[in-house]
C-alpha cells in the first residue's frame, strides 16, 4: 500500500543525507521524495511516498522521529490529502501530430512550455495517477524526455502538522 | 580564546575529568589547550578503537558521558568500531575528531575522511563544526543528546582552522533547546494502570530486564517491583549483573547462549514484562512464538524499539526508572505466583549445581569462573570479551553486587581489556577483572601499555585454547565441515609478553590448582595475568 509521509526537518546541510541513509539502512523503499523549504526558512518539508505495510510505516515514522534534526513526522491519510506532482515532458511533434497532442493537453489540463519544429515541451501538475495517464497518452508520439518532481502533499482542511 | 580552548572549556563545563585519546596533526590545537588543563586527565591509548572502548567502560560504571579524542583520517576511521560498539549497547560517549581545514573539505587532501558521513548509521548524532562560535552550543548539545533518552555515541568533527580561529565571546548556553529532540520521561498514567491490572491477573509472570535498566539507573526500582509483586526475573546479556545470583527471584540469562532455567521460564510464562530491553535476536530467538503465547508489556525509553522486534500488548514509553517508580506508587498487586516460582526454583537449583566435565591437563572455563566469582569483591567490575569465554562467564560467573561489562550488541572482540581500563580509571578503588580468550586478548593486548603507564591494578584472566573457540565450535556443527582458519598458530608466549610490560603471570593447567592460584592472582598488588589452559574441543554446550 502506498503511504504519504510528511516530515518537517531543520533546513540544514546533511539532513537529507541522514534521511535517505536511514531508509536504505533499514531496508525501507522510497517511491518518491520531494524537498522544499517551508514558510519558515529554518524548516524544510520532505514528502516521502513509501510502498509498504502499516507495520513498516510505523517503524519508518519512529525511526525518522529519532533523527535529531527531524522536527515532526506525520503519515497523511490517503482519503484526506491533497497530493500533487509536477511533470515536464518533451515529445516528438510535427505538423501532422501537433494538433492531436494539443487536444490531449486540453483534455488533461497540460500547458505547452516550449515548441520547436520537431518537438513540444509540456507541463502538467496533477495527482501522480493522472500524470501516468498523460504520459501513456504521449507515448505513441515518442517521448524524448520526462522529468517528474515526486509528490508533495498536505492534509485537507484547516489543520497543520 | 581560540576554538580549541573553547572546546576544552566546554568540556570542563560538562564536568569532564578524563579523555581517552590519540595524537595527530589535526587535533594538535585541542591537545595544546588540554596541556594547560590539569582538571582533565588524559590517557593515551595504543589504537583509536580502544579510546572508544575505554570511554565506554568509563561511562558504564560512572554514569557519566565517556569522552575520546582522536585525529582525522586514519585516527577517525580506527575509532569507528568503538563508536559502533557503543551505539549497539546504547552507551553515552562523545567522540571528538580533528578534521582537515574547512576550505579544503571535500578535496580528498591528506588524512581527510568524511567521518560524520561514515558514522551516521551507528551514531546517535554527529556535528561537523562550521563556525568557531558554535563550539560551546554544540558541545552542550552533544552531551545532552548522548546522555538523555536512549543514550548513545555523538561525534563532533572539528576542522583544524576552526580550532585555531578566535571566538568573539565564549557563551555557555544555560539550557539546551533542540526542537526535534524531546525524549519522553514519564509513562502514560492510563497505561501504567493497565500494566498493574495485567500483572494482577497473571499466574506465571516474568520480568525480562536488559541494559536499559542500568542506563536509567533503575536497578533498585526493578528489584523492588520483582520483590513486591513476587515476579521472577530473567536478564539479557546486557542486564546480567542487575541481580545477585543467589537472589531467590533470579532465574538467569535468557537467549541462544543463555541459562536453561531462564529459557524455560520464558517459554512457559503467561505474562512477559520487558524492561529496558529490545528483545534482540540473540536474546529472544522466536519473538513470534512468544507473542502468540503470552501477554507482553514493554517498558522502554525508545518508542522505536516497541513493536520493532515484537509487538507488545501494553507499550510503555519513557524513562525506565521513572516508569517503574510510577508503577510502584500504585499499589501493585502481589501476583499469585507461588507454584510458578517453586517450579522455576527447581530448574534453577539444578542448573547452579550442575557438574562440569573435567579433563586432566586443562581447566574447564565454567569451573574457573565459578571459583573466581566466589572469591571476588562484592562490588567487583568484570569485563568479559567475546567468544566461549564470554558465554561461560555470562552463564556461570556468580554475580554479587558488582557489574559485568561486555559488548552485547556488536560482539566486538577486544572490548574487555580497554573497557576495564576505562572502568578502572573511573572507579580506581573497585576490583576490576578482565576475562578474555587468546584470540580476543591478541586484539587489544597493546593496551597493556596503558595499564602500565597508568599503573592500573587490573586482573586479566585469559582462557588459552589455541583457537577462536566459539567459531571453531560453530564450524564443527552442520552445515559446516570442520574448523578452518581458527587455529591461533603463531600466538606468542603470553607470559613473555606480560613480563615485557612488567606484569607477572600465573598459569593454571589443573583444576585442583585453581583455588590457590586465584587467591594469589587476586592478592597480587597491581596488574596480573592468569592463564587457564583450556582444551580446544570444549564447547559452550558441555
Ligand atoms: C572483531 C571481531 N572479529 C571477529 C569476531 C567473530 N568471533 C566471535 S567469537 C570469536 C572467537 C573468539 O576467540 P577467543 O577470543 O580465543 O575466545 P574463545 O571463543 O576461544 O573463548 C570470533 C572470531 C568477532 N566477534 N569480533
Ligand atoms: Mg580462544
Amino acid at each position: 500500500m502506498k503511504q504519504t509521509i510528511s516530515v518537517l526537518v531543520e533546513n540544514q546541510a546533511g539532513v537529507l543525507n541522514r534521511i535517505t541513509g536511514l531508509f536504505s539502512r533499514r531496508a525501507f523503499n522510497i517511491e518518491s521524495l520531494a524537498v522544499g523549504v517551508t514558510d519558515d526558512p529554518t524548516v524544510s518539508r520532505i514528502t516521502i511516498i513509501v510502498d509498504s505495510g502499516n507495520n513498516m510505516v510505523e517503524q519508518v515514522e519512529k525511526q525518522l522521529n529519532k533523527l535529531i534534526e527531524v522536527i515532526k513526522v506525520r503519515t497523511l491519510e490517503e482519503t484526506n490529502l491533497i497530493g500533487r506532482e509536477l511533470m515536464i515532458l518533451k515529445v516528438n511533434a510535427n505538423n501532422k501530430t501537433r494538433q492531436d497532442i494539443m487536444t490531449i493537453c486540453e483534455i488533461m489540463g497540460a500547458k505547452v512550455d516550449d515548441i520547436s519544429p520537431t518537438s513540444m515541451t509540456l507541463e502538467l501538475s496533477a495527482e501522480p495517477d493522472r500524470l501516468d495517464t498523460f504520459q501513456a497518452m504521449m507515448r505513441p508520439f515518442s517521448i524524448l524526455e520526462v522529468a517528474r518532481t515526486g509528490v508533495i502533499a498536505v492534509q485537507k482542511g484547516g489543520g497543520k502538522i | 580564546m581560540n576554538g580549541a580552548q573553547a572546546l576544552i572549556e566546554s568540556l570542563k563545563r560538562e564536568q569532564v575529568e578524563q579523555i581517552f585519546g590519540y595524537a595527530g596533526a589535526t587535533i594538535c590545537p585541542a591537545a595544546d589547550a588540554l596541556k594547560d588543563t590539569p582538571e582533565i586527565a588524559y590517557t593515551l591509548v595504543r589504537t583509536e578503537q580502544n579510546a572508544g572502548h575505554m570511554a565506554s567502560g568509563y561511562a558504564r560504571v560512572s554514569g557519566k558521558v565517556g569522552v575520546c579524542m582522536v585525529t582525522s583520517g586514519p585516527g577517525a576511521t580506527n575509532l569507528i568500531t568503538g563508536i559502533a560498539t557503543a551505539y549497539m549497547d546504547s552507551i553515552p560517549i562523545v567522540a571528538i575528531t580533528g578534521q582537515v581545514p574547512s576550505h579544503l573539505l571535500g578535496r580528498d587532501i591528506f588524512q581527510e575522511v568524511d567521518i560524520t558521513g561514515a558514522v551516521a548509521p551507528f551514531s546517535k548524532h554527529s556535528y561537523l563544526v562550521k563556525h568557531v562560535n558554535d563550539i560551546p552550543r554544540i558541545v552542550r548539545e552533544a552531551f545532552h543528546i548522548a546522555s538523555t533518552g536512549r543514550p548513545g555515541p555523538v561525534l563532533i568533527d572539528i576542522p583544524i582552522d576552526i580550532q585555531q580561529a578566535q571566538l568573539k565571546k565564549f557563551e555557555w548556553p544555560e539550557t539546551v533547546n533542540i526542537r526535534g529532540y524531546k525524549p519522553s520521561v514519564k509513562g502514560n498514567d492510563l497505561q501504567i494502570k493497565r500494566v498493574a491490572a495485567t500483572i494482577a491477573k497473571a499466574k506465571q509472570p516474568l520480568i525480562c530486564a536488559g541494559g536499559g535498566v542500568w542506563l536509567a539507573d533503575a536497578r533498585e526500582e526493578l528489584l523492588e517491583l520483582a520483590e513486591r509483586a513476587h515476579i521472577p526475573v530473567v536478564k539479557t546479556m546486557m542486564g546480567i549483573s542487575l541481580m545477585p545470583t543467589d537472589h531467590p527471584l533470579n532465574m538467569g540469562m535468557i537467549g541462544a547462549h543463555g541459562n536453561h532455567c531462564a529459557n524455560q521460564a520464558l517459554a512457559k510464562s503467561d505474562l512477559l514484562i520487558m524492561v529496558g530491553t529490545r528483545a534482540a535476536d540473540r536474546a529472544i530467538t522466536s519473538p513470534d512464538e512468544i507473542q502468540r503465547r503470552m501477554a507482553t508489556i514493554h517498558i522502554d525509553v525508545d518508542p522505536a524499539e516497541i513493536g520493532k522486534n515484537m509487538q507488545a500488548a501494553v507499550p510503555l514509553v519513557g524513562n525506565v526508572k521513572v516508569i517503574l517508580r510510577q508503577l510502584l506508587d500504585l499499589d501493585i498487586p502481589v501476583s499469585d505466583s507461588a507454584d510458578w516460582l517453586a517450579k522455576l526454583r527447581d530448574y534453577r537449583k539444578a542448573e547452579l549445581g550442575r557438574v562440569f566435565p573435567q579433563r586432566p591437563g586443562s581447566v574447564f572455563p565454567g569451573t574457573a569462573v565459578r571459583r573466581l566469582g566466589a572469591k571476588l569483591d562484592d562490588d567487583a567490575v568484570v569485563c568479559v570479551d567475546v567468544g566461549q569465554n564470554q558465554i561461560f562467564t555470562c552463564k556461570y560467573l556468580p554475580q554479587k553486587h558488582g557489574r559485568l561489562l561486555t559488548s552485547g550488541g556488536l560482539g566486538t572482540m577486544g572490548y574487555a581489556l580497554p573497557a576495564a581500563i576505562g572502568a578502572k580509571t573511573a572507579l580506581p578503588d573497585r576490583q576490576t577483572i578482565v576475562v578474555c580468550g587468546d584470540g580476543s586478548f591478541q586484539m587489544s593486548m597493546n593496551e597493556l601499555a596503558a595499564i602500565k603507564a597508568g599503573n592500573l591494578d587490573i586482573k586479566i584472566l585469559l582462557f588459552r585454547n589455541h583457537t577462536l573457540g566459539l567459531v571453531h565450535q560453530i564450524q564443527q556443527t552442520p552445515p559446516y565441515h570442520g574448523p578452518f582458519g581458527v587455529d591461533l598458530d603463531g600466538s606468542p608466549d603470553f607470559e613473555t609478553i606480560a613480563s615485557a610490560y612488567g606484569i607477572p603471570t600465573i598459569t593454571v593447567t589443573e583444576e585442583d590448582q585453581l583455588d590457590e592460584s586465584i587467591d594469589h592472582f587476586l592478592a597480587h598488588k597491581g596488574c596480573c595475568l592468569m592463564i587457564c589452559q583450556v582444551h580446544p574441543s570444549v564447547s559452550t554446550t558441555d
